[in-house]
């Protein structure tokens, strides 16, 4: 536990030695108050539905850019060779990364929170329903980073990282739409409906939190920091 | 557990490394023992770093097994990393940190805490002659200096086995000195592995000696022992006056002595005399006295831990 704690310290830190964090918590919440209100006023209702439907597009380009350099550079400066060195398992390792992602997501996201102010102070917003979307884009973004971690341990190079995590989030975002599922073979439509990331994110911009969408979302994350270890672990392959 | 097993801190047996079909560890098989310095020496290539990777648990082998104080590196290799400090070929650092914030991180993950942890680092900053840049940002460090953090980072928990990859690369000679000498210090009670292709590096700091060469040892011993073994013929210098033909004769008529050449430099002959192993030093004096010559120098040249190096790696 120490070593996460350490590892997530360190990590959580570095975010914040550079302007990169600054530059990233500004762009974020001036483009995604912006494109809400855009359309707030437009719809004139006082929710944040609008806000929430943005997010996930918000994210594809957002998350990866935290992620990108959290294993790409440590194995371009070589410094993974000293990490993997200490004695710390892989697997904490790969959790004190993504918590500290996590924390920084968590709060460019709670910072956002001068939007539902100011929707409660023009109108009158169903306090639930906001906080159920809250928890649910921390929950999507958390399986952006899962996603965007793996990606990074693949690489030493950072825009690689970033250009190749938003195509694989895009990609697993797009395939549970109806876009893509409408050309589906009948029998492939519902798989590729329950696999993908877009479709459990609907109700949850409707602030509705459905336990599957928690389960398919813990999986996710599960299944890509699993992957992170592995990718982790490929050094020992022969 | 013999006795004298105790006193091993590493064992290195039948180690083989491939990587795809280059053959990077050839059957390594070797022991160091606590209050080692053991100087790991050959050419670019030769597969030192790799064997540190492996011994450092950052590798698997291909085949054969490393113990460090008789626990398995792959069965064991978190309790077999807690007792290692390792600096890796090239210093790689987090760049972004501080030193002091570096230290701090590294000492954690090595499990100290509170006071223990600022007086290992505070011991560290002495040590290593860190203290005024505590505060500076480690990318920002000039090369020397980023050694330097890279060698408290692997001291910082007093490790039983300490691996240090070309450690000296970039000091300045005051600071090879200091480090030399807390090399010697730490090698009394805990175990030191030095690797380095810096031959004068590892006689003035080693208790004893590795060569190894495409993979595989090609010798190994002390300083000394080495050179001895190396110089099967040994040769000398002397610089005297008189009758050139003479001096000729008269040496090549020494026992012991297999070729003599002599050359006017100046108004003095120089005469480069080959010998066996015997030592023929006083027998040239001799020579020199009874038949009057005068004499400017004589001196004896061994091979050089260079010369055995060469000797060894070459072909
Ligand atoms: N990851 C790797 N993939 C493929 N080959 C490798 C790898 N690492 C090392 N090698 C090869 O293994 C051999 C030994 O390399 P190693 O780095 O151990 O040499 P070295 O003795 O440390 O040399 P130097 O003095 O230059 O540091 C070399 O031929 C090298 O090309
Ligand atoms: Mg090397």
């Amino acid at each position: 536990m120490q070593n996460i704690s350490a590892i997530f310290k360190k990590e959580f830190k570095t975010y914040f030695l550079s302007p990169i964090a600054y530059i990233f918590i500004t762009v974020y919440l001036i483009t995604t108050t912006f494109l809400f209100f855009q359309g707030f006023f437009l719809i004139n209702q006082a929710d944040m539905r609008g806000y929430f439907d943005l997010l996930p597009w918000v994210f594809l380009f957002f998350v990866p850019a935290i992620t990108m350099r959290s294993w790409a550079e440590e194995k371009k400066v070589k410094t993974l060779e000293l990490l993997l060195t200490w004695p710390v398992s892989d697997v904490e390792v790969v959790m004190g990364k993504f918590l500290a992602s996590f924390a920084l997501l968590a709060i460019v996201v709670l910072l956002s929170i001068s939007i539902p102010v100011t929707i409660a102070i023009i109108g009158h917003p169903d306090g639930g329903q906001i906080v159920g979307q809250y928890l649910g884009a921390l929950l999507m973004g958390a399986a952006y980073l899962a996603i965007g971690l793996w990606v990074s341990s693949m690489t030493e190079n950072q825009i690689v990282a970033f250009i190749v995590g938003v195509v694989v989030t895009f990609v697993l975002f797009i395939i549970s739409t109806p876009f893509i599922t409408m050309v589906l073979p009948s029998f492939a439509a519902p798989l590729f409906a329950y696999v993908g990331l877009g479709s459990h994110f609907e109700s949850i911009s409707r602030g509705v939190i459905d336990s599957r969408d928690i389960v398919y979302y813990l999986s996710v994350i599960g299944f890509f920091l699993f992957l992170n270890v592995c990718s982790l672990g490929s050094r020992k392959w022969e | 557990m013999s006795p004298t097993n105790d006193s091993v801190m590493l064992e290195v047996k039948d180690l083989n490394k491939n990587f795809g079909n280059v053959h990077a560890v050839r059957n390594l098989t070797f022991e160091v023992r606590k209050g080692e310095v053991l100087g790991f020496l050959g050419p670019n290539g030769a597969g030192k770093t790799t064997t540190m990777r492996i011994i450092t648990c950052f590798i698997p082998a291909s085949s054969g097994t490393v113990k460090v104080s008789g626990m398995d590196t792959v069965q064991n290799d978190l309790e077999v990393r807690k007792r290692i400090g390792y600096l890796p070929e090239n210093n790689p650092l987090y760049l972004d940190m501080t030193v002091d914030e570096y230290l701090k991180f590294a000492g954690e993950i090595r499990g100290l805490k509170g006071a223990q942890l600022t007086n290992r680092i505070h011991d560290m900053f002495q040590v290593c002659g860190l203290a005024k840049m505590a505060n500076r940002q480690i990318g920002k460090l000039s090369k020397g200096y980023k050694q330097r953090v890279g060698l408290a980072q692997a001291m910082l928990h007093n490790p039983d086995l300490l691996i240090l990859d070309e450690p000296m690369s970039g000091l300045d000679p005051n600071q090879i000195i200091e480090i030399r000498q807390l090399i010697k210090k730490m090698g009394e009670e805990k175990t030191v592995i030095y690797c380095s292709h810096i031959l004068s590096e590892v006689a003035a700091t080693c208790n004893r000696i590795l060569i190894i060469n495409d993979g595989a040892i090609v010798a190994s011993g002390t300083p000394d022992e080495l050179t001895a073994g190396a110089s099967k013929t040994s040769g000398y210098m002397l610089k005297v006056k008189g009758d050139k033909a003479s001096v000729q004769a008269k040496l090549s008529a020494i026992p012991g002595i297999t070729g003599v050449t002599v050359q006017e430099s100046g108004e003095w002959l120089e005469a480069t005399i080959t010998s066996g192993k015997e030592d023929v030093g006083e027998k040239i004096y001799k020579c020199v006295s009874e038949n009057g010559w005068s004499l400017a120098e004589l001196k004896r040249h061994s091979a050089s831990l260079e010369d055995v190096f060469t000797q060894l790696t070459r072909g």
